[in-house]
Order: C-alpha cells, then sequence, then structure tokens
C-alpha cells in the first residue's frame, strides 16, 4: 500500500449528499478480474454522456462538459471534498479502486458510508471526516478560488488550508500508523518476515521434504 | 496435561508468531490456485510491487471455467468471453510469476483438490490453503487445509503466512461396517443430516472410527470434501498405512532418505489416545443407508427408502416453513417418496466424486445396462486430465458410452454451472456434487445430492433406486 504521510494537492469539490458506489463506479465494471484500471470509469454514468461499457477506450468517448472533474481547473485534483453519507450502497471494493487508480488520496467529507470507509483505508485512501459548517466554507473556498489547494497532515492529524488555518480531524492510531508506514494487513505480517524466515529454517531443518516445492 | 488431538499438532506445527490479541501467524506450506478467485489478487502483488514470498510453494490450474467438450484449440476455444479472460488471466498470472500451471492443455489439468493430492502436492502434516471452500477435502490426508477469500490469497502469495485464530476440535466418530453399496458420500451426507449445516461451524471436524479407517483415500477425500457443508472449514483423518501407500511415488512426493524421514514423522499425525474434544458424535456406520437430498440444503437429506418430509409434521414453525419453501422450489410434494421424484439429467463428477475409484463404482453399476430413455443426458466429468486417462486404460470410458452416458474432458462443469453444463430451470438432477443450493446448477435447476452408484443407478431407471439392490 501506498504510503500517507502527508498530501498538497488540488480539490475538486462533488457537491452532492448520498452519492453512492453505483454512481462511484457502476456495476458493468464489477465484472474485471482487475483491480486497477478503474481511473477511467471513476463516476461514469456523470462523467460521460454515453453509456460507458468495459474494456472499452474512454478517450474517445463524449464527456459531460457540466461534470465537475471534467472542468480544466480541477485538472489533476489529488483531494475529493464530498458532502454527507460519501460511499454508501454496496461493499465493492471498486469504488476505492476507481478512486485510488483516478488520483485520489484523501477525501473530505461530513460524514462517510461505513463500509467504504473501511474499504478507504485498507487501499491508501484517506477519508477524513470534517464538521459541516468546515465542509461548507471549503466548498465555498474552492468555487471562489481557481487552483484551490489543501494539505492533509497525517502525522499531526490535520488539514491546512492556504492561509495557514488548521482543521483537526480523528483517526484511529492502529490505521494511521498503517497508511503513515504504507501498511495494509500484509505489510503489517511483513513486519514480522524475521520471525517467519526464522520459522523456515527451523521448519526445513526438521521437515526438509516440505520444502522440495513444484516445479 | 491432556493430550493434543491432531489438529492441536498440526497448528502447533505451523505456529509462527501468537499476537496479543488472540490471532496468530500460520504458515502455509502451500497454496492452490484457480482462475476465479485469483485475479484480484495478483493484481494487489503487482500494485503493491510484491512478490510471491514462496513461489514453488504454490500451484494453479484453471478448472471452474473450463469447457469439457472437445478443446483442442485452448483458452481461445473457450466461447463466454468472460470465462476466457479469466482462464487466460491465470496463464498470464502464473507466467510473469514464475508459478507451475497445469494449463488447459496439460493433461494433468483438474480440479484444484483432485490433482493436489493426485501430484503428491498434497502431503501429510502440511498447511494446504485454496481460494475455495472444498479446500477442505485436502484434510484427507491429515493436512490442514481449509479454503480462504481473494484478500487472503493475495496476503498467503505475498507473505506464506494466513492470520487465523484457532478453531474448536470436533470428533465424528463412524463406528461399524458399511453395507454393500453404501459409500463414502453417504456418510458424510448422513453426518450432515445429523448435525446440520451449522454443526461443525467453529470446529476442526476430525473424522474416525472403524467406518473411517476401512474407506480407500478417495472415500476419505469425499468425507472431508463435504465437511464445509456441515460448517467446518477444516476436515480431518489421521494418517494410516494407506494414507502413505497413496502418497508414495507421486511426482511431488519426497523420495529416497526424504520419503524415510517424513513417513516416520507422519506416524505421529493422529490425535492422542488421551486428547480432549471439545464435541464428539458418534454415527453408527452399518445403519446408514444409501442418502438423496430432497431439498436446497445438504441437510435435507433422507434414506433412500423414506418419504419426503412433511412440514405439517415439523415441530417448530420456522422449519416447517422451511421445508415448505424447499418443497416449493424443487416443485415436489410432501411424503412423496423419492423414488417417485422424475429425473431429467445427471451428473457425474466434481471435487466430491470424480476420482478414478468414483468412476469405477459408477461403472460398476451401468455396465451391460442402458441409460433410461426419459433422461435428458447423463455427464461423466472426470476429475482431471489424469483420472480419464487412468479411466480410458481401465476401459470406463467404454462402459460408460456404451450404456449412454456421455464421457466428457474434466472440470468442474455442472458442479457450479460456470462453464457451459448447466441444468434447465424446473430440472432434476440426479449429482454427486456437494451443493444442492437454489440455482446452483443452473438458474431453477433442482439438485439431488447422491454417491456415484446411486446416481449411475438412477441414470439407468431414470429415477432413484436402492443401490443395495444391484450390487
Ligand atoms: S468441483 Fe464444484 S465444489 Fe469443487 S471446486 Fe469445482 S466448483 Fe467448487
Amino acid at each position: 500500500m501506498k504510503k500517507f504521510v502527508t498530501e498538497t494537492g488540488v480539490v475538486a469539490p462533488m457537491d452532492r449528499a448520498n452519492v453512492d458506489t453505483d454512481m462511484i463506479i457502476p456495476k458493468q465494471f464489477l465484472k474485471s478480474i482487475k483491480r486497477s484500471g478503474f481511473g477511467p470509469n471513476l463516476f461514469d454514468e456523470l462523467r460521460y454522456l454515453d453509456e460507458g461499457k468495459p474494456d472499452q477506450d474512454c478517450s474517445n468517448r463524449p464527456l459531460n462538459p457540466d461534470f465537475v472533474l471534467n472542468q480544466p481547473r480541477y485538472q489533476g485534483a489529488s483531494i475529493l471534498l464530498a458532502r454527507r453519507n460519501f460511499g454508501c450502497g454496496s461493499s465493492r471494493e471498486h469504488a476505492p479502486w476507481a478512486l485510488d487508480d483516478y488520483g485520489f488520496r484523501a477525501v473530505i467529507a461530513p460524514s462517510f458510508a461505513d463500509i467504504f470507509f473501511n474499504n478507504c483505508f485498507k487501499n491508501g485512501i484517506l477519508p477524513i471526516v470534517l464538521e459541516e459548517e468546515v465542509v461548507d466554507s471549503l466548498f465555498a473556498e474552492t468555487f471562489a478560488s481557481e487552483g484551490y489547494q489543501l494539505t492533509v497532515n497525517l502525522e499531526r492529524k490535520v488539514v491546512v488550508k492556504p492561509d495557514g488555518t488548521e482543521y483537526a480531524f480523528d483517526v484511529d492510531e492502529f490505521r494511521q500508523h498503517c497508511l503513515l508506514n504504507g501498511l495494509d494487513e500484509i505489510g503489517v505480517t511483513l513486519e514480522d518476515a524475521e520471525a517467519i524466515k526464522e520459522y523456515e529454517e527451523k521448519r526445513r531443518e526438521a521437515a526438509p521434504w516440505l520444502f522440495l516445492g513444484v516445479r | 496435561m491432556p493430550g493434543k488431538t491432531l489438529y492441536d499438532k498440526l497448528w502447533d506445527a505451523h505456529l509462527v508468531k501468537q499476537r496479543d490479541d488472540g490471532s496468530a501467524l500460520i504458515y502455509i506450506d502451500r497454496q492452490l490456485l484457480h482462475e476465479v478467485t485469483s485475479p484480484q489478487a495478483f493484481e494487489g502483488l503487482r500494485l503493491a510491487g510484491r512478490k510471491p514470498w514462496r513461489v514453488d510453494a504454490n500451484l494453479a490450474t484453471p478448472d471452474h471455467n473450463v469447457p469439457t467438450t472437445e478443446r483442442s484449440s485452448g483458452v481461445s476455444g473457450i466461447e463466454d468471453p468472460v470465462s476466457r479472460i479469466q482462464v487466460q488471466t491465470l496463464d498470464e498470472n502464473c507466467d510473469e510469476f514464475g508459478i507451475v500451471e497445469f494449463k488447459m492443455l496439460d493433461k494433468r489439468q483438474g480440479i484444484v483438490h483432485v490433482i493436489g493430492p493426485e501430484q503428491g502436492a498434497t502431503l501429510p502434516g502440511m498447511t494446504i490453503v485454496c481460494g475455495d471452500s472444498h479446500t477442505s477435502t485436502h484434510g484427507a490426508f491429515a493436512a490442514l487445509a481449509h479454503g480462504i477469500g481473494t484478500s487472503e490469497v493475495e496476503h498467503v502469495l505475498a507473505t506464506q503466512c494466513l492470520v487465523q485464530k484457532k478453531m474448536k476440535n470436533l470428533l465424528i466418530k463412524v463406528n461399524g461396517t458399511l453395507q454393500p453399496g453404501v459409500y463414502a458420500k453417504d456418510i458424510i451426507l448422513a453426518v450432515i443430516g445429523e448435525i446440520g449445516t451449522a454443526g461443525g461451524t467453529g470446529y476442526a471436524m476430525e473424522f474416525a472410527g472403524e467406518a473411517i479407517e476401512s474407506l480407500s483415500m478417495e472415500g476419505r477425500m469425499t468425507i472431508c470434501n463435504m465437511a464445509i457443508e456441515a460448517g467446518a472449514r477444516a476436515g480431518l483423518v489421521a494418517v494410516d498405512d494407506k494414507t502413505i501407500e497413496y502418497v508414495k511415488g507421486r511426482p511431488y512426493a519426497p523420495e529416497g532418505e526424504n520419503w524415510e524421514r517424513a513417513v516416520a514423522a507422519w506416524q505421529d499425525l493422529k490425535s492422542d489416545d488421551d486428547a480432549v474434544f471439545d464435541k464428539v458424535v458418534e454415527i453408527d456406520g452399518s445403519s446408514i443407508a444409501p442418502q438423496v437430498t430432497w431439498g436446497t440444503s445438504p441437510e435435507m437429506v433422507i434414506s433412500i427408502d423414506s418419504n419426503v418430509p412433511n412440514p405439517q409434521n415439523s415441530t417448530d414453525a420456522q422449519g416447517s416453513e422451511g421445508i415448505q419453501r424447499a418443497l416449493d422450489y424443487m416443485g415436489l410434494s410432501a411424503d412423496m417418496s423419492v423414488k417417485d421424484i422424475k429425473l431429467d439429467r445427471v451428473f457425474i463428477g466434481s471435487c466430491t466424486n470424480s476420482r478414478i475409484e468414483d468412476l469405477r463404482e459408477a461403472a460398476a453399476i451401468v455396465k451391460g445396462r442402458k441409460v433410461a430413455a426419459t433422461l435428458k443426458q447423463a455427464l461423466v466429468v472426470p476429475g482431471s486430465g489424469l483420472v480419464k486417462e487412468q479411466a480410458e486404460r481401465e476401459g470406463l470410458d467404454k462402459v460408460f458410452i456404451e450404456a449412454g452416458l456421455e464421457w466428457r474432458e474434466p472440470g468442474c462443469s455442472m458442479c457450479l454451472a460456470m462453464n457451459a453444463d448447466k441444468l434447465g430451470q424446473g430440472e432434476h438432477c440426479a449429482s454427486t456434487s456437494n451443493r444442492n443450493f437454489e440455482g446452483r446448477q443452473g438458474f431453477g435447476g433442482r439438485t439431488h445430492l447422491v454417491s456415484p452408484a446411486m446416481a449411475a443407478a438412477a441414470a439407468v431407471f431414470g429415477h432413484f433406486v436402492d443401490v443395495r439392490d444391484l450390487v
């Protein structure tokens, strides 16, 4: 998993409540055998004027000029600003996979759906809950100034505005530790790599036939 | 201190680290991979820039999606594009990471749970995982084996370990001698009928007793295969001479000095006499009759000589509702004899019953007989290319074909209908597979789980008969 320590980036405003996982990535893309490559289909139905199909080249599809991510000023955004109950709907991990593949590192909203919130951490995305009024003011500032950027500092657990104002947010200690160090569950297990190797060494001596291997 | 169960011994031997929160890191000796549950795991590895911890601990083969009809054109001949892409992806991933794969045209290809033991990739005393719940099959070799999810497949690829909590110990003791015409499949169906589909939840389920000891390795695999249908993620049988005899000389089995040492160590792979189990269930094997499932869960099972249940006789309300719903789905009426169920298709195959012994038992029944004219289809799908070859050497293919059954290429086939082999809506099938859930063998399909001999007899008569009268 990618490390997350601090992230400074352009903010894209997703100005609607209850954005569900079907909106984030429509169901026809779940047949894929991959967990990467969902970026071009992030918000597919909002983003394009035609119907998206799996395995299609999206570069020639008609874009919806009104959709926020299609506006030049938000290109390269890495922080998504959202409204309440973001990520509701199914448990599909494709939703964070799509956000990640598109290039988002953090999502700021007044509230998130549970499963989506958990899935984000498993996939290196930081979901940040801030007060509704704070989120309102961030939306206003994002709309007001082109190229508006925020900094997210996970070590200090703050969101920093361009003028230096800071908003503190909460994050579970274990998850903070995993993200700061780029550890997923596999990463956590790999912290015990030495113990695994030691086990293997002893076992190889006691039961060498278990290590003959498939060749 | 009381003695240890077989499960305790296997657990202790694979414990890498006990964590404070009660979970533990368990070392995995073997991982089997197939096309359905591995793609995102490989993708995850790639995205994280990780390599498999021990490439040669893995063995892969496509099984769920492969066609069982003529397939000399290989992967490109798979008609359904989604299936084709899954199989292709497995090929590409195994090539990229250097994992040994028995590809579609390799004669060693087959159902993962058939090829592991067949190749000696399944050894006594191992921990074995696969992204498939019927991994419990391998417990027949006194190996700790269970199914895992896709994220865990990735975890094992990357770390050779799994984060686990220890299960409890359950002993199923099957005493006595089986009647002729009664097989391993009948034992496990009877066990599930007795303890229910949740009876083994949270337990490692060890099978012991005279009736189990007298079974061949194939029979023990059938039993352990369906431990998961009783809720237990892992089934187990102790090592004896049959286990060692079966493993000897297999391609990936140890040789020479390694073999001698291994055999000496394997002698200890049994529960100590004074081991304490959290739960013990005893069953009289000599009273088990051939079993047939009538409903939509493996616990909805009865003996061939009894009648389909009547919801009105069920004591609790939920039970009667469940029985009624199952009867409706299955298109059966209460109190009817199982022998009066009209069959449309017969399926002999799946990781439960597609090994050479299963095919021999089925062939012995149909030999010199003909499939009933009322049947639409009777399929025999061997579990692997090598099982197919062996059966053909013994002339079993001819026996089946002469009787009017179709002789197919190896794979999961109609067990879960991910390829072209499916039931039509409302069709009844006598099947040697392991799950009779709604729609399992095709949308609206009706599955009756039976032993290979019972399926073969049903093919001949077009309805269920008591195979004890035929052997
Ligand atoms: S034969 Fe059936 S149960 Fe066995 S692995 Fe294949 S699909 Fe699963």
